[in-house]
């Protein structure tokens, strides 16, 4: 099952990647939000995937009785899922105001930080 | 999974005693920027009392944290488990020497900076939020120095990184939607690479507490892919301190945000990034380190030269500090590449060297910007006339920078060029110090140009009218930086001693294990 998993992992990898390489910020985006889900889905397999009951300690009983679910991965994919979906919603405000502003989605033409083009310095003093 | 097996004891886990102020003050430089940062978020419109809060929580903070160096000094590493989830479940703050005198560091420019941006920031800038922002940056930044715990470690991570969004846009100007897209997807995308990382050393040891990974790495099977996952963790953690070849995003960003926002990034921004470096590779892992050693150290001395000559080769004051900042990351990467303690002592020196005058030569440029009106090399000029004081000022954070003596620049060089030429690697010394040479003709230009030569022309000879009121808002807190500067440089015996007992603990985590896990914690 791990190994299922570990190729699906990989996909949404490969996919995320080469989305990002691309120069418009939407797919460089959409390449972000392939990536981090499936990052949380690789914390989720590195937890190992079991077919156990849930983690949950009777009343009478200090620790579990028999082998449980790893609960723990659960509660880091959720943390990540809240913190990469409220940063994506960030950035896709950011890159459509960029968009409006700027005039263009193309990272190649998004040079208004970048310095004008003026002679090298020991030139022009 | 291969962690080690836990014995159950349950006595000690019912334990439900209330906080001593021990812990409370472990997690205060977490906890108190954080309540501020949600009482100036309630006060925005009232720009005034929310830079009041500021400067007056930070003020508390610096004290705290002197405190809270002293007690770590005194007592060795500090513990404070959240909700008495004892170690490893739960998540801890464990704070040791590095992390203290860091957190330290963090409060003092984050107080000097809040003085600053009473006469950066415009009410527009403070109705947005500027002080909650600038607060909880803070607070991403101690979070990170203070965790023992590297699930947690990512979380404030991304507290940081949402709070520097916030900042670097503020304001929303062209310059800055550029820099922001470019800072805010490649900064994105390397915390994700120190997710993926988490997860797979987390699938192979099985556990977060950091205490507990430092046992149970060397207990791996000798097939377990840790050097991979060292390799990502490298590869995120110099992403975000911008190391060649992931530098890029610095100089296209940093320029672009109100100057104290930029001077605060790079002070403090791109160390979390080299602390994290030192925490999780040196102390974590420290046999894949060396497996790797020879990349760090190609990646350290071509990130110092880049750097270096990058800052030759701009014609800006801000872009330039950008530059700058990368050769100073570039120096911290020698000791860790390096590995003796000797050669880390000089890392961390570095670092902390490095947040302050990298700092303070940013709030200088924003000076410079005020009177001149400009921060261009090819206009600004004659300003030794107007601003003697700012000149001197000025000259002392390059030398700083340079690392000529006397001031905090040198010590740290001395250590690391004793250190490489101690490991026999006496090329990298050299190119520490044809960096150090590099930065001085870089830093030098910029004090020739814009200071002591005559006004070309163009230059305002005087700008309208700076009033009083905002000068003092700029020059104290540029002397407050150099005091310090000067203060290191002459009496570096503190801090040195402070980084020998870090990288030691570093390299030989056992005390710190010790006071996490329980003496016979194994």
């Amino acid at each position: 099952m791990e190994t299922v998993f570990a190729v699906l992992v990989g996909i949404f990898f490969a996919s995320g990647i080469y989305l990002m390489l691309s120069r418009r910020t939407v797919r460089i985006l959409l390449g972000i939000v392939i990536l981090s889900n499936g990052v949380n889905l690789l914390i989720f397999t590195a937890g190992r995937l079991t077919v156990a009951v849930p983690p949950v300690i009777p009343q009478h009983l200090p620790t579990p009785e028999n082998i449980v679910a790893n609960p723990l991965p659960q509660a880091l994919i959720l943390t990540a899922i809240v913190i990469s979906f409220s940063l994506f919603a960030f950035l896709l405000v950011l890159s459509y105001r960029a968009f409006q502003d700027l005039g263009t989605d193309d990272v190649d033409e998004m040079r208004d930080a970048e310095p004008a083009e003026r002679r090298l310095p020991p030139m022009e003093y | 999974m291969a962690g080690p097996s836990y014995s159950v004891d349950l006595a000690q886990a019912m334990v439900v005693d209330t906080y001593t102020p021990l812990e409370w003050l472990a997690v205060a430089p977490v906890a108190l920027p954080m309540a501020a940062g949600a009482l100036c978020l309630m006060f925005r419109s009232r720009g005034d009392l929310a830079a009041r809060i500021t400067v007056l929580t930070l003020g508390l903070l610096v004290l705290l944290n002197v405190g809270l160096v002293h007690t770590v000094v005194q007592q060795g590493t500090l513990i404070m488990a959240m909700g008495n989830w004892l170690p490893p479940f739960g998540i801890v703050f464990a704070i040791d020497i590095l992390g203290a005198v860091l957190a330290l560091t963090t409060s003092v420019v984050g107080l000097i900076g809040a003085i600053y941006a009473s006469g950066d920031i415009d009410i527009g800038r403070r109705r947005f939020g500027f002080y909650t922002f600038y607060l909880l940056l803070i607070t991403g930044v101690s979070g990170a120095f203070l965790t023992g715990d590297i699930f947690n470690l990512y979380v404030w991570f991304e507290v940081l990184l949402i709070a520097s969004f916030g900042l670097i846009i503020l304001g929303g100007e062209r310059a800055q939607l550029d820099g922001a897209v470019k800072y805010g997807v490649l900064n994105l995308l390397a915390t994700t690479l120190f997710l993926v990382a988490v997860g797979y050393l987390y699938g192979l040891v099985g556990t977060l507490n950091m205490a507990d990974i430092a046992l149970a790495v060397p207990q791996l099977p000798a097939a377990a892919p840790i050097g991979v996952v060292t390799a990502l963790f490298i590869v995120a953690f110099s992403m975000k301190a911008a190391a060649f070849p992931l530098n890029f995003w610095l100089p296209a960003s940093y320029h672009t945000p109100r100057i104290v926002v930029a001077a605060i990034f790079a002070g403090l921004l791109t160390k979390v990034g080299a602390y994290s470096l030192m925490r999780i590779v040196v102390m974590l892992l420290p046999e894949t380190r060396d497996l790797l050693a020879d990349v760090i150290l190609w990646v350290a001395v071509l990130t110092m030269l880049v750097g270096a000559f990058g800052a030759l080769a701009q014609g800006e004051v801000r872009r330039l500090l950008g530059f700058v900042v990368i050769s100073g990351i570039g120096n911290i990467f020698v000791g860790v590449a390096v590995g003796s303690s000797e050669a880390l002592a000089g890392s961390i020196f570095y670092a902390v060297h490095s947040i302050i005058v990298m700092f303070g030569l940013y709030l200088a440029a924003g000076a410079v910007e005020r009177i001149a009106g400009t921060s261009s090399l090819h206009t600004a000029s004659g300003l030794y006339r107007l601003e003697p004081a700012l000149a001197t000022l000025f000259l002392v954070l390059a030398f700083a920078v340079s690392g000529l003596p006397p001031f905090s620049g040198f010590w740290p060089k001395v250590m690391l060029v004793q250190a490489t030429i101690g490991a026999g690697l006496g090329w990298v010394a050299a190119a520490i110090l044809v960096t150090g040479f590099l930065t001085t003709i870089a830093m030098g230009r910029v004090w020739l140009l814009v200071f002591w030569r005559d006004a070309v022309n163009g230059a305002p000879l005087r700008s309208q009218a700076t009033p009083d009121a905002s000068r003092a808002s700029w020059m104290v807190p540029i002397a407050l930086v150099v005091v310090i500067v000067a203060g290191i440089g002459l009496m570096p015996d503190g801090l040195m001693q402070a980084s020998l007992a870090s990288a030691q603990s570093l390299l030989d985590p056992q005390a710190y294990v010790n006071s996490v896990l329980g003496e016979g914690g194994n």
